[in-house]
């Protein structure tokens, strides 16, 4: 029968001979030689990166839809908020909490300036684009979001009808050989040759290197680039053909069936279920519980109830079997 | 010569070094860091996940030394870059696998008794620190799974203003968090928890009741 307290006292009883260096050279050389086994049968995924110039290429019309949005500044990234502009429409706050406003915009991105008006003005020698974007530039807000979004109807029906599967509306042309993406939009000012201008830009790999190179040569910050990128439609197609979206359990999967990052499924598992399924504040509940859940387990000794619970139930008596025959 | 009332009494040694090296070797003198036996109790396959957890951990931090010093896209081109990388990622599986293992059975131990709650304290904040050592990892790939992974995980560090300071989509900075700073941090903590094994030692059976 157990005692009912922990007056655990040190060790009085018999010891054996133990190498513990002998025992951990082993380990390593066994689990050395695990590893490699697993290497050689398995591998491991390495699936190319995706790049805006294949983005432009593969999706032409889905990457002017996204760049006539940025220009607008009505995409995911533009309406975002911090830590990337003063916007509101991914801003999360649970009750008194408002972590996300609290430290504020760290990395500015203007996304009409970054990625469109800013890399168009690096096209050197095309008087019609150097016309547009003065044009563009001298308009009030007013004229230019009109502008924007008489561009942008078009496709954005276009858009819908592709996901719906209904029958493509011919206000929006793609010409095969070129990849040229032509929209039917009037009233749309100086938009259309902004937006061919930055789809040949893109085509070329330009735009790629502008968004990197931009601000200084050497850089290893792929925030702006990236997300642009997620604002399009190709990393989430090939995610989706990959099982990484967030309903398919999201990224702790990896590319190909292997394991991913399989200790974050408590984290991956609240946001499949309700309330936190549908929350706009989805990912802040979610971090508070699991820091919550987190804090608990460290303080696993000091929680009465949770550090009774190998007491009442006998796994010991399997682990320690020897010791208690004995 | 025995001592007599008049002898001067041991005085505390003065310079640092000399205190800092007694209180360690009076914390955990050489024959307790390193035994040459253990209980008799210690005795179950249980105990093998402690050690394959750090035996997990050095073959990552091996393989990965090996990735860093050759630079962060040399596993992209060669052969024997994929195999290096291919050990880590493998190595990584192992040591998340046999510290889950040596948590849980830490766990019906209740390993925490006898005044170890340190120990069981230093494990868990390992497995922790553990879990963005990994992500800083997989961001830090240079490939699809990089693009799409910090593109999604981004918006739970922006919910908790982590993103301010902690940007996974800056390859750079997840870099230096990878293979410096989480590491080092991960290390420091396993060096803490078997020290602390050490000192206190293996945790004993429950006592039971002769009644």
């Amino acid at each position: 029968m157990l005692r009912s307290r922990d007056d655990t006292r040190p060790w009085r009883g018999a010891y054996a001979p133990y190498d513990l260096v002998k025992e951990l050279c082993i380990a390593v050389g066994a689990i050395g030689l695990l590893a490699v086994v697993l290497t050689i049968l398995f591998s491991s995924p390495d699936e190319k990166p995706s790049t805006i110039q294949q983005w432009s290429r593969q999706l032409p019309v889905n990457f002017v839809t996204t760049a006539v949005k940025e220009l607008d500044e009505t995409s995911d990234t533009a309406e975002y908020g911090p830590p990337y502009n003063h916007s509101a429409g991914s801003v999360q706050h649970f009750l008194f909490l408002h972590p996300q406003r609290w430290l504020g915009v760290s990395h500015p991105i203007d996304t009409a300036r970054d990625y469109v008006i800013g890399p168009l003005k690096t096209i050197p020698d095309d008087p019609a684009l150097r016309s547009a974007l003065a044009a563009y530039q001298a308009a009030p807000a007013k004229t230019q979001k009109a502008w924007a979004e008489a561009y942008a109807k078009p496709l954005e029906e276009y858009a819908a009808a592709e996901e719906e599967g209904k029958p493509l509306p011919r206000t929006v042309a793609v010409t095969a050989s070129s990849g040229e993406v032509s929209v039917q939009a009037s009233g749309a000012g100086p938009v259309p040759t902004l937006m061919a201008s930055l789809l040949t830009l893109a085509k070329s790999g330009g735009l790629d290197g502008s968004l990197l190179t931009g601000s200084q040569f050497f850089q290893t910050d792929y925030t702006e680039p990236l997300l642009f990128m997620a604002d399009g439609g190709l990393l989430e197609r090939r995610a989706e053909a990959q099982h990484l979206l967030g309903e398919q359990w999201g990224m702790m999967n990896e590319t190909g069936s292997y394991p991913g990052q399989v200790w974050l499924w408590l984290y991956t598992f609240w946001y499949q279920i309700e309330p936190f399924k549908e929350s706009p504040s989805a990912d802040l509940q979610v971090m508070l519980i699991m820091a919550a859940l987190s804090l608990l387990f460290v303080c696993v000794p000091f929680l009465p109830g949770v550090r009774d619970l190998p007491r009442r139930i006998p796994i010991y008596r399997l682990i320690w079997r020897e010791h208690y025959r004995g | 010569m025995s001592a007599t009332a008049n002898d001067p009494a041991p005085q505390r040694p003065s310079s640092w070094t000399a205190r800092v090296r007694e209180a360690a070797v009076t914390t955990l003198p050489p024959e307790k860091l390193l035994p040459e036996g253990q209980p008799t109790y210690v005795a179950s396959w249980i105990y093998v996940f402690g050690v394959a957890s750090l035996a997990s951990l050095i073959v990552i931090v091996a393989s990965g030394t090996i990735l860093a010093l050759k630079g962060p896209a040399w596993w992209h081109y060669t052969g024997v870059g994929h195999f290096f990388n291919s050990i880590h990622l493998w190595a990584v599986e192992l040591f998340f696998f046999a510290m889950v293992v040596h948590l849980w059975g830490k766990y019906w131990m209740a390993a925490w008794r006898g005044g170890r709650s340190r120990v069981w304290v230093t494990g868990a904040v390992t497995f922790l620190v553990a879990i963005p050592c990994a992500l800083t990892g997989y961001v830090s790939q240079q490939n699809f799974d990089a693009q799409w992974i910090s593109t999604q995980a981004k918006d739970a560090m922006n919910s908790v203003g982590a993103g301010a300071f902690f940007n996974l989509t800056n390859f750079g900075q997840m870099y230096s968090y990878h293979v410096l700073l989480l590491p080092a941090a991960v290390i420091a903590l396993v060096v803490a928890h078997v020290l602390l094994v050490r000192r206190h030692g293996v945790v004993p059976p429950f006592e039971l009741d002769k009644r």
